[in-house]
This record gives C-alpha cells, sequence and structure tokens, in this order.
C-alpha cells in the first residue's frame, strides 16, 4: 500500500510535467511563426488540450487499452468506469504502479500531444475550422486506436521480438509527424515561402519565447519518459531522467555545430530543434540505454535535424516549426535505435521496429490523409489569400496579440 | 526659423541627443522609422540566407532659430557619423511661423 501511494504521488507529478508540455509547445510555435497569426496558434493549443482530454475521457481511453482485443481494434465502452472491490472502493489492486485514475489522466495528457505536433506544421495558413475537426478525429479516434497496436496490448506487442516503444518516439511523436507531413502536403506552403523555385526565410517573432517552450519541454520530458517506467522504480526511473537529458544536451550540442559548419552561422533556432531531436529520439528506448548510448542516439538525431530541415525545405514543404524533421524523423530514428543500441539491440529487435515503424506509417498517413483530403474537397482547409497575409488573427479570431505595442527590431 | 531633419543611426541617437544638448537645442521630436537604402544586412535563418534592404532609423525633426542652423547640423554631422554606408542624412528647410499653444505668442521666441 505504501509503495502503491509512492509510486503513484511519482506518476501524477509526471502526469502534471507532460501538461505543462503544452506550455512549451505552444511557446514554441508562437515563437518561430509571425506575431499576425499569434492568437490562432493560442487557439488551437488551448482546444486541444481541452477537447483532447474530454474526447480521451469519453472514448480514447477505452479504445487504446480496451482489455482482451483482436490486437487491431477494440473498444471497452464510453467514458470512465473505475474498477471497484466488492465494498465499492477504488480497487488499488489495478496496478502497482498507479491507481486507475491516475493511469486515465497520464495517457489523457499524451493524447492531446499528438494533435498539438500537426498544430506547428500547418501554422499560419489552415483554416481553423477544419483544423479542429481533423484534431477531434485525430485525437479520438486515431491516436487512440494507433496507440492500442503497442500499448494496449495490440499485434505489435505480440510479435516475437515484441515491438519496442518505451514512451512514444513512434506511438506519440511519429503519429503526429506523419499527420504533419500529410497536412503540409495538402496544404501547400506559405506565401512568400517559395519565390521563383528558391527557399525563402520567414523568421518567427519571438525567439526568447521560443528558447522558453524548449525548456520547459525538457522540464516536461521529464515526466514523459519518467512517467513511462509506470512507476516509480528508483533504478528505472533515475537511469531514464539520465539518459533524457544526456539525449537532449547531446541533441542541442550536435545540431548547433553541423549547422554552424554548413552554414556558418550560430543558429539558435536550431540549436533547440537539436534539443527537442534528441528528446525525440531517446523517447523509444530511454529506460533501456546506458549513458554513452544516449548521447550517441542524441547526437545522430541533433545531426539528422539539420539536414532534415534542409531537404524538407528542398522537397518545396513548408514546416515553419520543424515538426517534422524534430518529431516524424527523429522518431523513426530512435525508434529504429532500440534495435541499434542498448539492452535489446539485436537484428530481430530492429526488424520489430521496422515493423512497428511501417505499421504506424500505414495507419497515420492513410487516415489523416482522408480526413484531410476529404476536408479539402468539401469545405477547403487553407485560409484566402488575403487573409493569409493580414493574417489569422484579425480574421479568423478578430483579435491581436499584441494590440498596445509595437515591436522594435533593435 | 529652420526645420532641421535628421535621418540617423538608433545607435548613435544617444550620442547625437548630447551633442545637441551641449549646442544648447533642448526641444525636438523624434519617431522610429523603416526605410530603404543602400545598405543591405544579411541575416540567416534556419539555414536559409536572405538579406533584407529595411532599414531601421530614428528620424529627429528639430525646428530653430537661424542662428542655431549651423551649430544644429554640425553637431549632428560629427555625432552621428561612423564613415560606413547607412550613416543618414540631414534636410534643412524654411519654417514660416512658429505659435506657442499655451500663449498664443508668435515667433522665434517661442523656440528659447
Amino acid at each position: 500500500m505504501e509503495l502503491l501511494t509512492i509510486n503513484n504521488v511519482w506518476m501524477m507529478i509526471c502526469t502534471a510535467l507532460v501538461f505543462f508540455m503544452h506550455l512549451g509547445f505552444a511557446f514554441l510555435e508562437i515563437g518561430l511563426t509571425r506575431q499576425k497569426n499569434t492568437i490562432n496558434i493560442l487557439f488551437k493549443n488551448i482546444f486541444i488540450i481541452t477537447v483532447g482530454l474530454l474526447l480521451y475521457c469519453l472514448v480514447g481511453f477505452n479504445l487504446m487499452y480496451p482489455g482482451e482485443f483482436n490486437g487491431f481494434l477494440g473498444f471497452a465502452g464510453f467514458g470512465l468506469d473505475s474498477p471497484l472491490t466488492a465494498e465499492g472502493a477504488l480497487d488499488l489492486t489495478y496496478s502497482e504502479g498507479y491507481t486507475y485514475w491516475t493511469d486515465f489522466l497520464f495517457q489523457g495528457m499524451f493524447a492531446a500531444t499528438a494533435a498539438t505536433i500537426v498544430s506547428g506544421a500547418v501554422a499560419e495558413r489552415m483554416k481553423i475550422g477544419p483544423f479542429m475537426i481533423f484534431a477531434i478525429l485525430y485525437v479520438g479516434l486515431i491516436y487512440p486506436i494507433a496507440g492500442s497496436w503497442k500499448w494496449g496490448g495490440g499485434f505489435l506487442q505480440t510479435l516475437e521480438t515484441p515491438f519496442y516503444d518505451f514512451a512514444g518516439s513512434t506511438l506519440v511523436h511519429s503519429v503526429g509527424g506523419w499527420a504533419a507531413l500529410v497536412a503540409v502536403c495538402l496544404l501547400g506552403s506559405r506565401i512568400g515561402k517559395f519565390k521563383d523555385g528558391k527557399i525563402q526565410a520567414i523568421p518567427g517573432h519571438n525567439i526568447p519565447l521560443a528558447t522558453a517552450g524548449v525548456l520547459i519541454l525538457w522540464l516536461g520530458w521529464f515526466g514523459f519518459n519518467g512517467g513511462s517506467v509506470l512507476s516509480a522504480d528508483p533504478g528505472l526511473t533515475s537511469l531514464t531522467l539520465v539518459t533524457t537529458c544526456l539525449a537532449a544536451a547531446a541533441g542541442g550540442v550536435a545540431a548547433a555545430l553541423v549547422s554552424t559548419l554548413l552554414y556558418k552561422n550560430l543558429d539558435l533556432t536550431m540549436f533547440l530543434n537539436g534539443i527537442l531531436g534528441g528528446l525525440v529520439g531517446i523517447t523509444a528506448g530511454a529506460d533501456q540505454m546506458s549513458p554513452t548510448d544516449a548521447i550517441m542516439i542524441g547526437s545522430i538525431a541533433g545531426a539528422i535535424i539539420v539536414f532534415a530541415v534542409a531537404l524538407i525545405d528542398r522537397l518545396k514543404l513548408d514546416d515553419p516549426v520543424g515538426a517534422i524533421a524534430v518529431h516524424l524523423v527523429c522518431g523513426i530514428w530512435g525508434t529504429l535505435a532500440v534495435g541499434l543500441f542498448g539492452e535489446l539491440a539485436s537484428g530481430a529487435q530492429f526488424v520489430s521496429q521496422l515493423i512497428g515503424v511501417v505499421s504506424y506509417a500505414a495507419i497515420c498517413i492513410v487516415s489523416s490523409f482522408l480526413i484531410l483530403f476529404t476536408m479539402k474537397k468539401i469545405v477547403g482547409i487553407r485560409v484566402s489569400e488575403k487573409e493569409e497575409l493580414e493574417g489569422l488573427d484579425v480574421h479568423e479570431h478578430g483579435m491581436d496579440a499584441y494590440p498596445d505595442f509595437r515591436m522594435n527590431e533593435h | 526659423m529652420k526645420k532641421v531633419e535628421a535621418i540617423i543611426r538608433k545607435s548613435k541617437f544617444s550620442a547625437v541627443k548630447t551633442a545637441l544638448h551641449e549646442v544648447g537645442v533642448n526641444f525636438f521630436s523624434y519617431w522610429d522609422v523603416t526605410g530603404l537604402g543602400n545598405e543591405k544586412e544579411g541575416h540567416v535563418y534556419r539555414g536559409v540566407s536572405y538579406s533584407t534592404s529595411d532599414i531601421q532609423r530614428r528620424y529627429l525633426s528639430i525646428v530653430v532659430n537661424d542662428d542655431f542652423e549651423e551649430v544644429t547640423i554640425k553637431a549632428i554631422l560629427e555625432a552621428a557619423s561612423t564613415g560606413e554606408v547607412g550613416d543618414g542624412k540631414i534636410f534643412v528647410s524654411k519654417i514660416d511661423d512658429v505659435y506657442r499653444i499655451r500663449t498664443g505668442e508668435k515667433g522665434g521666441n517661442t523656440l528659447k
């Protein structure tokens, strides 16, 4: 009982830390985009965390953890239904690490993250209505169904060598990243991003805020990975925090180094993206790695970020905040890295990781394409040119983010 | 009476202000402006190099009596110069009349 109390307290702290990540995402996204679209981005982020949590209560939790099921799709009924003892009290034998309520809330905080990743990638040009519908379907249905394949005990968990994704490099980050990629392809680039075939810079309007966002996300990751131990196991939780932080640090340093060598410029935003790349990369195997492994995985992720950002630009895809490079590309890298580094490294594991990556690519690409393409044909998913040029804040929300002061450039 | 208008680097504003005070020019207005000019500022953002010709400067508008014209211009020329492209311009024009709103009085005395 005492152990359960300790475990449960840790899990609730982690839940709160994952909640805090939503502030980090919001800060990062508005910092790396233009002032005229700030309200729009904040609105989307607030929508996702509120509606996402309600949806996870209504259907998500029971889609993701259906109990016994066919391995692909199961549903344990609407709403929350806490297990009770014969006396009618909450059944504390539910798990050794947490209560039923903690389980729901911790997983619920994760669920909203996937759609938030998309929000950054489609920033500054997507209509708010279609985005909200997309977020409802993606957070409410796709994320939990995809999650059940592994965390719910589905077919990826029952492979001969089970697919391994500790805290969601694939289940959370790539799930968001694939949808971000599809959305960016269907939306097209922002006006002015590519001129006569040349890539143009559209600098973000508040780099201090983006920096705060990244540090908040890093802090949140203590809960994201630390809580994915699913108990307060002293050895595993502390190791997980060490690997998480080392990978973040290595990712940042590697990205800064590579971008400095390539572009002869000390670019803070690449430094920041590198930290996030390292964090996403270590997430799949944070409890399986030695400190050296973590530094390797993080640095490779950081280097990947720089090339991925350039490649995405080169492909004429417009991702204002680097969401695809960070969450999709580093998510895939982190997932595969479990087969290459650490305790589980083996050929069979690598194949299982590959099966996992491909399975998630399939469900995410197909589902997000169907949702977004249908809306594109019926109502359109992109704002008018006038709206885009003058800003989504005024046209979609009738508000300015900073009505009373003008910022000087120097 | 003359109006001396100057577009200067923001980084030189403090030096110009001090120089104007030293020669006895204590009243003037200023505001921040964006302009286009010969200078280009190079930037790099997320691996993409770009240069902007939108230049941030400060605009000073100073109305003085004729006998102050020369010292005012001299003070700005000296204090605002770096020798690099982009130091700015000074424009001088005639002012027909000046009124002090509080008292309604008119003429050069209102500038003292």
